[in-house]
């Protein structure tokens, strides 16, 4: 032990005397393998994260394919203008934060009150069952499950209106009213994602200790005494954690199922920030103006997940950062 | 063996059960629907079990070579993308798990940052159009090579390596490089089962990707596929508006067919991959 770590003590008796520069030197031959390793990453994310930070400033240039982003002429805060005259902008607006504030709402305690449920069970064997069940929506792609959504719930023998018609009633066509597509959204995906997200849960409830139970029970406490005394305050920072995250996430709503859920009968509430960007930039082509959308929303977005960190922070002592 | 069942037992059992119905039956029933004969479907008259079993639709879908390109397609990104992905993705957390690299926690931050704040849809779609990968291969696997979650996940793991072993790696004269591939990768395979899976998965049901960056119909994954045929409405071939004399009702099921033909691969394989689902989700529970 001792000849260990006085061999590097010589050699560093050695490296005072001579220039400076042998610290670079020596940084670089301590961790050159390291950073070889970690080479490849470090050009992912400059390349495909990093360089497209830097081709926002076509949000203030008239971008177009053919001069590119260096030839285009600037022009200053036009597109955020643009955007915030635009008549459709407090509609987008208010339908991105509805949806994911319905999500929020909805989609966040869920898979609590599951976890809860599960946990209640004392038989192994079907709990891992039904623990496997529902985790099983989660890995099924959101084409598959908007296109279960619709054939389900189409007017003309789907799923959900036969139901309804034996029961009496007239079938509604839901894809087709704007009222009904937060609803539906919402409940999709609880269906698809209410299962895999009892996992942290889950987890959280095996760290609490057994005797804190026998304690209460010891003290007469009922079922769901140990419920509200117990087992939330045992889970409450993983359900902090998760609803920090979850807030900061409230304006991010995943692009893709949306996208394939929506259509244009149903904009009026079914067309959010990210889809609009998508028509107006992809589809139309003005790719200026789509990208200063998205760059508004993105900074909304951070200042978001950074007020409910703070707020976090100052309430209950857990925090992301 | 009679136990004793508390009111609230029985409860949540109802409830779970519900849950599992809910979970399964649009499966069950889509593949009910598939194997039925036209008249019960056009009656509405399948539910769980097929009527008058035929598998006329599996013929059809699995009969246009749409499918089958798709097919090879989505199998040829799965396949590539996750290799690609679990080798700059493994380097790089082991990377950045070793306490001694240097600039590590700079490093860390300018990864992390990528979680909550990117350049957006067009400007990256502008990035690959500007290194030539729309509509190739590439554009399909390297623009999600490294999935920042992923990353920290994987980094996770190896910190909780002992640092002992790598210790006798280093006596045998071994480089960080000798090290990670000899020492490090043999000791995490289930780890390494772990992201790979999630890789696969996501790529697997990729969508935004293809229709981002694909102009090219050959080159079109299931996904994409999947949604021109269900939902765009837009039925494969001549042959398939031919055949019943309510197409729309055929068309349910003709629809019901692909979607199975699509996701079966993912209903068989899960049961026996979803425990590392599980193992990968805890990790990152555990780190918040």
């Amino acid at each position: 032990m001792a000849q260990v770590s006085s061999t590097p003590n010589i050699a560093g008796k050695g490296n005072v005397n001579p220039v400076r520069r042998s610290k670079w030197a020596r940084l670089w031959h301590n961790n050159k393998y390291l950073w070889l390793l970690f080479l490849p990453c470090l050009l992912y994310f400059i390349i495909f994260r990093y360089l497209p930070m830097f081709g926002l400033i076509i949000t203030f240039k008239d971008y177009n394919l053919f001069r590119g982003m260096w030839d285009s002429k600037w022009v200053g805060f036009k597109y955020y203008r643009m955007f915030l005259e635009n008549p459709d902008f407090f509609l987008l607006m208010k339908n991105t934060f509805l949806l994911g504030l319905y999500k929020l709402v909805f989609g966040f305690p869920a898979p609590i009150i599951l976890a809860l449920l599960l946990n209640e069970l004392k038989n192994a064997v079907f709990k891992r069952f039904v623990q496997t069940v529902s985790y099983l929506p989660h890995f099924i792609s959101n084409v598959i499950v908007a296109s279960m959504a619709i054939m389900f719930l189409s007017p003309s023998g789907g799923l959900i209106n036969n139901i309804i018609v034996s029961l009496g009633f007239e079938p509604i066509n839901f894809m087709m009213k704007p009222e009904m597509f937060r609803s539906v959204y919402v409940l999709s995906e609880i269906w698809q994602h209410i299962g895999w997200e009892t996992i942290i849960y889950l987890a959280a409830l095996t760290a609490v200790d057994p005797r804190l139970y026998e304690a209460a029970s010891i003290d007469g406490a009922s079922r769901m005494r140990k419920l509200w005394h117990v087992t939330l305050p045992g889970i409450s920072p993983a359900i902090v954690i998760t609803l920090i995250l979850n807030i900061g996430k409230v304006l991010e709503i995943g692009f893709e199922k949306v996208f394939l859920m929506q259509n244009p009968a149903i904009y009026e509430t079914a067309d959010i920030i990210s889809t609009y960007v998508y028509r107006v930039g992809m589809e139309q082509g003005n790719f200026s103006y789509g990208a200063s959308i998205d760059l508004f929303m993105g900074i909304i977005s951070l200042i978001f997940i950074y007020s409910a960190n703070q707020i976090s922070r100052k309430v209950s002592e857990t925090s992301l950062w | 063996m009679f136990k004793k069942l508390s009111l609230f037992q029985i409860f949540s059992t109802i409830v779970l059960l519900i849950v599992v119905v809910i979970t399964l039956y649009p499966f069950v029933h889509m593949l009910a629907v598939s194997l039925s004969g036209d008249v019960y479907v056009m009656r509405n008259q399948v539910s769980i079990f097929p009527k008058g079993l035929n598998f006329k639709m599996y013929e059809i879908v699995l009969g246009d070579p749409k499918i089958w390109t798709a097919y090879k397609n989505t199998l040829v990104y799965t396949v590539l993308g996750t290799l690609i992905a679990m080798v700059v993705t493994s380097m790089g957390a082991y990377a950045l798990s070793r306490p001694n690299m240097a600039f590590r926690t700079p490093l860390t931050m300018i990864i992390v940052f990528t979680m909550f704040f990117s350049g957006g849809m067009i400007p990256t779609f502008l990035v690959v159009r500007s290194l030539g990968l729309v509509d190739t291969l590439w554009g399909m696997v390297l623009p999600g090579a490294v999935s920042t979650w992923n990353l920290i996940l994987m980094r996770t793991f190896f910190s909780g390596i002992p640092r002992e072993l790598e210790e006798s790696g280093r006596m045998d004269g071994l480089n960080d490089i000798g090290i990670f591939l000899r020492i490090i990768v043999p000791l995490s395979k289930a780890s390494f089962a772990t992201i790979a899976l999630f890789y696969a998965v996501g790529l697997w049901n990729n969508f935004i990707f293809p229709l981002l960056y694909l102009r090219s119909q050959d080159m079109f994954p299931l996904q994409v596929l999947l949604r021109n045929l269900v939902l765009a409405g837009s039925v494969s071939s001549g042959d398939v508006t031919r055949i019943g004399g309510d197409n729309q009702i055929v068309e349910e099921s003709l629809k019901f067919a692909t979607i199975m033909v699509s996701t079966l691969p993912i209903l068989i394989v899960y049961p026996f991959i979803q425990k590392y689902f599980v193992k990968g989700a805890m990790i990152g529970a555990v780190k918040g």
